[in-house]
């Protein structure tokens, strides 16, 4: 419990600061939606406009319309799910790197403690702030919809959904991140490698709705959890979210083997 | 009893070797110096035995239990002080102190005021304002306060000034009066040569020599220098001298054997200047690397 509890006030600052982050963004996102639901039909006659591969890119390629608050909603979420996959990837490539990085193993792992505990202690408490993260999400977007529906009406049903989606999204990165950092000697620059994944995985899948077809989505959440489908669906692809459920377990037995017999560095 | 036994203790990083079938063992109650220069093996043996990284064949037990399977168990009663200290460097060093203190079971709040008092450490600062040194006073504290019946020092003076090192040497004395095990690994022989009982000398991954310090001293080398006109290097190139030099009509060498031969062979010559020595510890150390 001594190694969770001092893991979990490592990370209140981050949490604090992350967790503004996405209030403000989506609050900041939410602000514009009255005015755009106003000339909606202007707005999608603009978007009728853009080249559809350009509309896919950004999320809104299945007959989205800005108008209605899921609709909209589905636009600001595609940033959500940026700013959650960079931050999850941060503390998975973190929290089991730091010790090495900062050359902290030498005081932890010479304690009397099993490998299993510093793992165990570590996860949770990395787990913890995951889950309290989307809880913020889940929270901040409902109060930044009700502040800014402007009377119009929405369905909590998908919604829900689509919140349900996020610790999935989160063990996603996270998961890649410890999957990483247990195959890799060092992990030297966390934000790098967690700005890589989150933003490269993003640009995979508007590679592959503008060219069409699911291979490229294999390898991404942002295809496994893609919010058009979720909101106007109102349910999570099944086949799709089946694979990051595969590749979030599949990293979880390798990190745990790999961790216990790990060589920890000077 | 012996507190660590390593027995063909290997360990490859890929293809580079670490150490090579190190055996030695330490006795209950000794201080034991580990020597070697930087890169021979002495850091990798210790984190062996710590259980930070694993053996690649070889085993080693510590208090009897394996350290590698008893690893946890094992390390409630050792102390490690690591070469250099790196703490979580936001904390206040009182907290990183009761999170320390927070693997062992017990209240060690008074023992940590004590040898921070002894050691001159404020309690109050955070970690990442303290200097060199002053980081260095943390760690001895970490890795005393739960009172261990092994301490293990990976080159611990580095960066405590002269006084500081002489308080280090007497609670180290200290702890070992009262009866714990110490594991001294460093590459300055002065420091072992007035501590440690016994030494094993390690070189290229593997030990070469396990010795008490008095026998090591009283090897039979003798350091000779000669001083006189005509003294010619080759007449003194026989069996049992070696580091043979010449300058200055000044000849040194050291000698193992009978030192008749050698008063025989100095007997010709007109020598102005003649001394014969123990070799320092250092001098035996080069020896043994060369």
């Amino acid at each position: 419990m001594n190694i969770f509890k001092f893991e979990l006030k490592t990370y209140w600052k981050s949490f604090f600061l992350w967790s503004l982050g996405i209030v403000a963004l989506q609050i900041i996102m939410m602000v514009f939606y009255p005015s755009m639901a106003q000339d909606a039909q202007i707005m999608d006659l603009i978007l009728e406009n853009y080249p559809v591969e350009l509309l896919q890119a950004i999320g809104l390629g299945e007959q989205v319309s800005l108008a209605s608050v899921l609709g909209y909603y589905t636009f600001v979420f595609v940033f959500v799910q940026l700013v959650i996959g960079v931050q999850s990837g941060y503390y998975g490539f973190q929290f089991l790197s730091v010790e090495e990085r900062e050359h902290t193993a030498d005081f932890l792992f010479a304690k009397p403690v099993t490998r299993r505990r510093i793992l165990v202690g570590k996860y949770f408490a990395a787990l913890s702030i995951l889950l309290l993260t989307s809880l913020v999400v889940a929270g901040s977007t409902f109060i930044s919809i009700e502040l800014f529906r402007d009377g119009r009406g929405y369905e909590t049903g998908p919604l829900l959904m689509l919140l349900f989606s996020v610790p999935l999204f989160q063990l996603f990165f996270f998961s890649i991140g410890m999957l990483v950092t247990v195959m890799t000697k060092r992990i030297r620059s966390v934000i790098s490698y967690a700005l890589g994944f989150g933003f490269g995985l993003y640009v995979l899948n508007a590679f592959r709705s503008i060219v069409g077809g699911e291979m490229l989505g294999i390898f991404t959440p942002y295809y496994h959890f893609e919010p058009s489908y979720i909101l106007m669906e109102g349910s999570i692809p099944l086949e799709r979210a089946l694979i990051s459920i595969g590749i979030i377990i599949s990293a979880h037995l390798i990190t745990y083997v790999a961790y216990l017999k790990r060589n920890i560095r000077a | 009893m012996n507190i660590i036994e390593a027995n063909n203790l290997t360990k490859y990083y890929g293809k580079s070797k670490g150490i090579e079938n190190v055996n030695f063992t330490v006795k209950e109650g000794e201080i034991f110096g580990f020597i070697g220069p930087n890169g021979a093996g002495k850091s990798t043996t210790i984190r062996t035995l710590l259980g930070l990284i694993f053996p690649t064949s070889g085993s080693a037990t510590i208090f009897g239990k394996d350290c590698i399977e008893k690893g946890h168990e094992v390390r409630r009663d050792i102390g490690y002080l690591p070469s250099e200290m790196f703490f979580y460097y936001k904390m206040k060093v009182w907290d990183l102190l009761k999170y320390s203190a927070s693997f062992f079971e017990g209240d060690y709040s008074h023992r940590i005021e004590m040898l921070a008092e002894t050691m001159e450490l404020d309690l109050t600062r955070k970690i990442e304002d303290l200097s060199y040194g002053n980081k260095k006073k943390v760690g001895i504290v970490q890795g005393l306060l739960h009172s261990p019946k092994l301490i293990m020092l990976d080159e611990p003076t580095g960066g405590l000034d002269p006084l500081m090192q002489k308080k280090f040497f007497q609670l180290i004395r200290e702890e070992n009066q009262k009866g714990a095990t110490i594991f001294f690994s460093s590459h300055i022989l002065s420091e072992v040569q007035h501590l440690c009982h016994r030494v094993a000398i390690i070189k290229e991954g593997s030990i070469i020599q396990v010795e008490d310090i008095s026998t090591l001293q009283k090897n039979n080398y003798k350091k000779i220098m000669l001083k006189g006109e005509n003294l010619s290097k080759k007449s003194f190139n026989f069996e049992g001298i070696t580091n043979l030099t010449m300058e200055d009509h000044t000849l040194r060498f050291f000698f193992k054997g009978d030192i008749n031969q050698v008063k025989e062979k100095i007997q010709p010559y007109k020598v102005e200047d003649l001394l014969i020595e123990d070799p320092t510890l250092e001098e035996i150390f080069m020896h043994y690397y060369e």
